[in-house]
């Protein structure tokens, strides 16, 4: 795997870090963020090295998949799998992104996100 | 929230919710330039994996001998309170990565596309692409040292920007220049949905 006639390139080394798994089991948006406890992050030493340091990127601050991807230099999908693991397992606690529905429930977004600006 | 994970969790805060919008245009537009003026952190770069027939993001396992390519977005974070956080994402610059595009739009509150008017045809593309789609835009035009600087109502009309489009001159470098361009996108984005709301569309974004 991953020698340099490996037809399959270097894709499947980045997927090594699933064993090929390139379905998550479920779906997180990319700017969905995640927190984890310290306790989390105890329990998420015996789970491998890129899980802890998931678990151990998101216990200072709640990060988003996307800084997930970027601090540990993995690729997007490869991270999505891993976090929804994660998430399932309960190291990590998935919070919500943007309402998609209720006028309600978004005009309230949409201001919080305006009066956020405006103070920058 | 999961709180599959609550009893581990302990006293977990308050939930906490991320929105994003998106900031789109051609390669070498500013877009990462753009980001970095409002962002608190460097602007981060993500890689999606792709094959080059473009089936599906990370997908390429499945089809053993397909060449790959990686797609690089640019983001930046701002922190605005405990429980609210927003992204501001670049669309990788190449058009050809439009499934990529589908991904960063979903959800979005809004878009903001980035013109440079000494490369006015680049802006083609990604007009065309959020024409078709149900995300509420606006165009900005940014404005380089030394670029030709036309009326915006030139550019609207070269372009062929909708009325209902707005367009504003920015500098992608300038913090307050670039606040006010996402403070435009959210301005419009919620006129889009209170004239929706007029209308009875339920209105699905993305």
């Amino acid at each position: 795997m991953g020698q340099p006639n490996d037809p399959r390139g270097n894709l499947v080394r980045p997927y090594a870090v699933t064993r090929g798994r390139t379905e998550p089991r479920r779906d997180i948006p990319i700017e969905a963020v995640l927190v984890a406890s310290q306790a989390a992050v105890q329990e998420a030493r015996f789970a491998g090295h890129d899980k802890y340091r998931i678990a151990v990127l998101c216990e200072p601050r709640a990060q988003s998949l996307a800084e997930i991807a970027a601090y540990s230099r993995l690729p997007l999908g490869v991270a999505r799998v891993l976090v929804a693991d994660m998430v399932a397992d309960g190291m990590l606690s998935l919070h919500s992104a943007a309402p998609k529905e209720g006028f309600t429930e978004r005009m309230d977004l949409l201001e919080r996100v305006l009066s956020g600006l405006r103070k920058l | 929230m999961d709180f599959a994970s609550s009893k581990r969790a302990g006293a977990q805060p308050k939930e906490i919710t991320s929105a994003k919008i998106v900031v789109a245009g051609g390669f070498g537009v500013g877009k990462t330039t753009l980001v970095g003026a409002v962002s608190e952190i460097e602007p981060l770069t993500t890689e999606a994996v792709m094959t080059s027939a473009g089936q599906g993001i990370d997908d390429a396992s499945k089809v053993p001998g397909k060449e790959t390519t990686t797609v690089a977005m640019d983001f930046g974070r701002i922190t605005m309170a405990d429980d609210l956080i927003l992204y501001l994402f670049g669309t990788p610059g190449q058009t050809r990565f439009w499934f990529m595009w589908d991904e960063l739009i979903r959800g979005a509150v809004g878009a903001a596309v980035l013109v440079d008017t000494r490369r006015i045809s680049d802006a083609f593309a990604p007009l065309d692409y959020f024409e078709n789609r149900h995300l509420p835009y606006l165009v900005a035009l940014n404005c380089f040292d030394g670029a030709p600087r036309y009326e915006p109502e030139e550019v609207r009309e070269a372009l062929a920007i909708s009325p209902n489009v707005p367009l504003i001159l920015t500098d992608a470098r300038n913090r307050e220049s670039v606040k006010q361009v996402l403070v435009g996108v959210v301005e419009h984005a919620m006129r889009t949905l209170v004239a929706e709301q007029g209308r009875g569309f339920p209105a699905p974004v993305g």
